[in-house]
């Protein structure tokens, strides 16, 4: 039964990857991309989970935590940069 | 136990011979030292290295003069043949005598003439620079180390030459001189390096041995003439003697000490050294004599018609360089008796000369020879010096040169060139004969005559020390002028080594009535003639064309610099989209050529099940590249797509089992970003269309090629099963590293030479941006930016309260991570690098939201110390290895029980990582650091608060107002 829901939520997931790339590539705003690229950033991490769990190894946990603590902070700095321009003032 | 005292002495003696040569390269350092305490220090801790290294020379001398020959050998390179061997026989002594001796009289000559304005520190660093390449020439037993100091001298005697940077005389000629006698040394190289194989040693005392098999090979013409092309440059032999009177802009004391022992007679040397190696064969003959009769004879004429006292004696001694070079070329033994005798007198009295002229140039403010004469009643020593020296240069009886040239002129004259009995004789004699012209119009232009009222500057003697070196000089002059016999012992000391025979020299005055005595008479006759006839035949001289060296020279470097300008102006024109077409080109064709080969076997693996998440992420990837394509000219946009293809690269580590290296992909991502973001600040927003349709295509041609070739490339590795390294680096991991994660030992352990290597660069990296930062900051890029604005519409919330509470709340948990990742880096992903880019990343954070002002305020260590401190850690660590006997950077590792704490490990190797984490904070924080001060530097204000609006305070007031 876990197997046919890990193929579900994967598949669920990459497409959400997909749309997300739809977003960053179409716009409208500038903004739109920037939420996009950091959706895509959640997706990534929620994947990886998933292969973990499909493997059944916690290596995968581990880098998601990893990668949802570093993921974060370009998005910040391409907020900073549309919003004031200079990211470090 | 018996001790052999012989051999203990010997084995003492010879390890003198490094000590000597090392010695005054340890002694250049003293000097720019010493010139603190005054002029006269600094030259007397210039001459005593040159003292020390003459005692032990002279302490070697008794054993070289029994025929004994010392050698001492160090391992250097034996893979290439190439030790630091020295070897010390008669011939060698004798020229580093000379080196050493001559050197000493220079010192103090030097101390005398240079003036107060000259950095005289300076001057005596040079001069003992070459005096110790110049020692290591005549002393190497290893031909590739005599190439290494060969090239020495022409770099050394470049910074004398040019010593006196104001003069573009100065500079031109030492450049000049580089020129010829660097290209010569190439040749040189690639002669030595023949002569190496055909005898299958680099070491002199083998080669000299095998004369016979040298001769008989197919290569010893080229090996001859790539050989002689080296000691004509240097000893500026025609067509190559231009350099030498160009040289002469030198300070005297520089031109007396290069031509008249060392420099221009290191080709000389080198000439007798190879004499038992190469002479003795008709080409030897024709090429060597032929080349120093034409350039005694050329050098003579010149010289009677120079008025720049420098320039006749620059040309007396291209003359003189001709008449030692066609003696060697003779290949006999009494020829080369004659050589190294008059090797002794020349030095003698052309040092003597030179010095006088430099005393006459320092009296009488000019060497102009028409503007002078009459000196012998306003400085009598000077004038007996120099007439003394100058009546030996021309060969007069009673003076040594007298006596080495009637050797010459009996070798000549019994010397047939192709069948010809008197072409040679004939030449000799009218060298000669300009050379007693040129030495009598020394005399009396300059010393003779009448008193006169229009010197520059009216002169007088020197003080004394001055004139005593030349006059110690003058005195050796007379006394193997009238008592040849003294030299004897070291004249057949020197010709033993240099024909590899006993030798028997029998110096004397007196010959007896034979062709030679009637040659030297003639000579001095016919060069009072023609001093006589100065006037009319300088007339005819000046109105003469002739050909202009230096012009001919410049004209030929002109030239060679157009024509490599052109090739190189034609592959490098600064487009580096067109260099990395050429390359990228090159690699597929390259590439292609090897595929060619059919090396390639059949697949040996199976296409593997393709999982769902790794075909989105693929899908991902080449639709986010095509996008990056598409969009590059709005650069933000193009920013934006990049963090897709970065996301999915760390992605696909993590998938292929290499999370430490997402780890460090996705921090280097943010760091990059982050860079890019705060450079795309100050630049266009967006990239203008430049290129043509045409150029687009073809460049799309040869992208799309470069990709598929790469794809292909690591298609066709991942069907095959190959060997590599990897398997050893697995095996070896925890048994020699101590650790599991086998990257981070590659990187801490097996390879730690390499990391070092590289934290070093990234340090230097990050240190050169700050620097380039400071000076475009300070030039008028500044200027531009204060004066440019950036009003774009922004956002008025400068520092978002959420974004400052949660960044505050990051950081601990951030560098808790990088501990972590730093500590369990040995056995688990993680080590120093990636937790340096974790904390650096929890930074910035706190400088994105708080601002650089409110952050640096809190900055307790510099970024500079920390690359600074990273560095020295690392060094450290592996300078610890020497302390337990081992290489620089071995690692140790132990096992540490601690209750209550688990058994850990302790390893050397993670105190050098330590270093990397340091240093990569360092450097990565210093970058961005340097990059945001451009916009403190356009003018923008900083925040002194933490965040924009502080509800804290709205609190405090709220408080303040009740009380």
């Amino acid at each position: 039964m876990i197997e046919y829901a890990l193929i579900f939520a994967l598949t669920c997931f990459g497409a959400g990857l997909l749309f997300n790339l739809w977003r960053i590539v179409r716009g409208p705003g500038r903004a739109d991309r920037i939420l996009a690229l950091d959706t895509m950033v959640i997706n990534v991490i929620a994947l990886l989970v998933l292969f973990g769990i499909s493997k059944g190894t916690a290596v995968y946990f581990e880098a998601s935590m990893l990668v949802a603590m570093v993921g974060f902070v370009s998005t910040v700095a391409y907020c900073r940069f549309i919003l004031r321009g200079d990211i470090i003032e | 136990m018996i001790l052999d005292l012989a051999e203990w002495r010997m084995s003492i003696d010879s390890s003198f011979l490094p000590i000597i040569s090392l010695l005054p390269f340890l002694g250049a350092l003293v000097p720019g030292l010493m010139i603190r305490a005054g002029r006269t220090a600094c030259a007397t801790f210039t001459a005593l290295p040159t003292f020390l290294a003459l005692v032990m020379l002279l302490i070697l001398a008794p054993g070289v003069m029994r025929g004994e020959v010392y050698t001492a050998e160090i391992a250097w390179l034996p893979q290439l043949g190439l030790s630091a061997s020295f070897f010390l026989d008669g011939l060698g002594l004798l020229f580093a005598v000379m080196i050493l001796g001559v050197g000493l009289l220079i010192t103090l000559y030097a101390r005398f003439y240079l003036s107060k304005d000259d950095p005289m520190g300076q001057f005596y660093t040079y001069l003992l620079l070459f005096q110790g390449a110049m020692l290591g020439i005549v002393l190497s037993d290893n031909i590739l180390l005599l190439l290494v100091f060969w090239e020495l001298t022409s770099l050394s005697s470049f910074l004398l030459i040019g010593y006196w940077k104001h003069l573009p005389e100065g500079r031109q000629g030492a450049r000049m001189a580089l020129a010829v006698t660097g290209a010569g040394g190439l040749a040189m190289i690639g002669g030595m390096l023949i002569l190496g194989n055909i005898v299958g040693s680099y070491n002199l005392t083998d080669i000299l041995a095998a004369g016979d098999q040298i001769k008989a090979s197919d290569w010893y013409v080229p090996a001859l003439i790539l050989i002689l092309l080296g000691a004509f440059t240097k000893s500026a032999q025609f067509p190559f003697h231009f350099w030498l009177p160009h040289a002469m802009a030198a300070p005297t004391p520089v031109s007396a000490y290069l031509h008249s022992a060392t420099m221009v007679k290191a080709g000389v040397f080198l000439m007798a050294r190879m004499w038992p190696a190469l002479a003795g064969t008709e080409i030897w003959f024709y090429l060597v004599a032929t080349v120093g009769l034409i350039t005694m004879v050329l050098g003579a004429v010149i010289a009677l018609f120079k008025d720049d006292l420098k320039a006749l004696l620059a040309f007396s001694t291209v003359s003189h360089l001709g008449l030692l070079t066609m003696l060697l070329g003779f290949g006999t033994k009494a020829a080369a008796i004659a050589a190294v005798f008059h090797i002794i007198n020349h030095l003698t009295f052309k040092a003597a000369l030179f010095m006088t002229a430099g005393i006459v140039d320092h009296e009488a403010h000019t060497r102009d020879i028409k503007r002078l004469g009459g000196l012998a009643r306003l400085m009598p020593v000077t004038a007996t010096i120099g007439t003394v020296a100058a009546l030996s240069m021309a060969g007069i009886p009673l003076f040594n040169g007298f006596i080495s040239k009637e050797m010459m002129l009996e070798e000549a004259s019994h010397t047939y060139w192709f069948q010809n009995p008197w072409i040679v004789p004939a030449l000799a004699t009218l060298g000669a004969l300009f050379s007693v012209a040129y030495s009598l119009r020394f005399i009396f232009h300059v010393f003779g005559g009448p008193v006169r009222d229009d010197y520059p500057h009216h002169p007088h003697d020197p003080p004394f020390g001055m004139y005593a070196a030349p006059a110690l000089l003058a005195v050796l002059v007379v006394v193997i002028g009238i008592a040849p016999f003294l030299a004897e012992p070291v004249v057949k000391m020197a010709a033993n080594a240099v024909t590899g025979a006993e030798t028997k020299p029998y110096l004397k005055i007196w010959h007896g009535i034979n062709p030679a005595l009637f040659m030297s008479v003639g000579a001095i006759l016919g060069g009072a003639v023609l001093l006589a006839l100065h006037r009319p035949l300088d007339r005819a001289w000046i109105a003469a064309p002739r050909p202009e060296a230096k012009v001919i020279f410049d004209g030929l470097v002109a030239t060679v610099v157009r024509w490599t300008r052109g090739i190189s102006e034609a592959l490098h024109n600064g487009a580096i989209s067109r260099y990395l077409a050429y390359f990228v080109t090159a690699t597929v064709i390259v590439g292609f050529a090897a595929y060619q080969g059919g090396a390639l076997g059949a697949p040996t693996r199976e296409m593997l099940p393709v999982p769902i998440p790794v075909f989105f992420g693929w899908l991902l990837l080449i639709i986010a590249t095509a996008t990056v394509v598409i969009l590059h000219r709005q650069r933000f946009l193009a920013l934006v797509v990049i963090g897709v293809v970065g996301l999915m690269v760390s992605a696909g580590f993590v998938y292929l089992s290499a999370p430490d290296l997402a780890l460090t992909q996705i921090s280097v991502e943010t760091v990059t970003i982050m860079l890019l973001l705060l450079a795309l600040h100050f630049l266009p927003k967006e990239t203008p269309a430049e290129s043509t349709g045409l150029r687009i295509g073809s460049d799309a041609v040869v992208a799309v090629a470069a990709g598929l070739a790469v794809g292909l490339l690591a298609f066709a590795f991942m069907m095959r099963d190959f060997d590599s390294i990897s398997a050893y680096h697995l095996a070896n991991s925890y048994k020699g590293g101590g650790g599991t994660n086998v990257v981070n030992v590659i990187l801490v352990d097996f390879r730690g030479y390499d990391t070092y290597g590289e934290i070093i660069v990234l340090g230097i990296a990050g240190l050169a941006i700050f620097a380039l930062m400071e000076a475009l900051l300070s030039g008028p890029a500044g200027a531009r930016l204060r004066n440019s604005s950036y009003d774009l519409d922004r956002s008025r919330d400068r520092h978002p309260l959420m974004m400052v509470v949660v960044t505050r709340l990051m950081l601990p948990i951030a560098i808790m991570v990088g501990v972590y990742i730093f500590l369990r880096g040995h056995n688990q992903p993680g080590g120093g690098f990636v937790a340096g880019l974790v904390v650096s990343i929890a930074l910035l954070m706190q400088y994105m939201a708080s601002g650089f002002a409110w952050t640096t305020r809190r900055q307790k260590i510099k970024y500079h110390t920390l690359i600074g401190l990273g560095v020295l850690v690392a060094g450290l660590t592996g300078a610890g290895a020497w302390l337990a006997g081992r290489p620089f950077l071995t690692s140790a590792f132990g096992y540490v029980h601690l209750e209550p704490i688990e058994e850990f490990e302790l390893a050397t190797a993670a105190l050098f990582d330590l270093g990397v984490f340091l240093c990569v904070l360092g450097a990565v924080m210093l970058m961005l650091y340097s990059l945001s001060r451009m916009a403190r530097h356009a003018g923008e204000t900083v925040n002194k608060e933490p965040m924009g609006y502080d509800p804290s305070r709205a609190v405090e007031s709220l408080r303040k107002k009740a009380e």
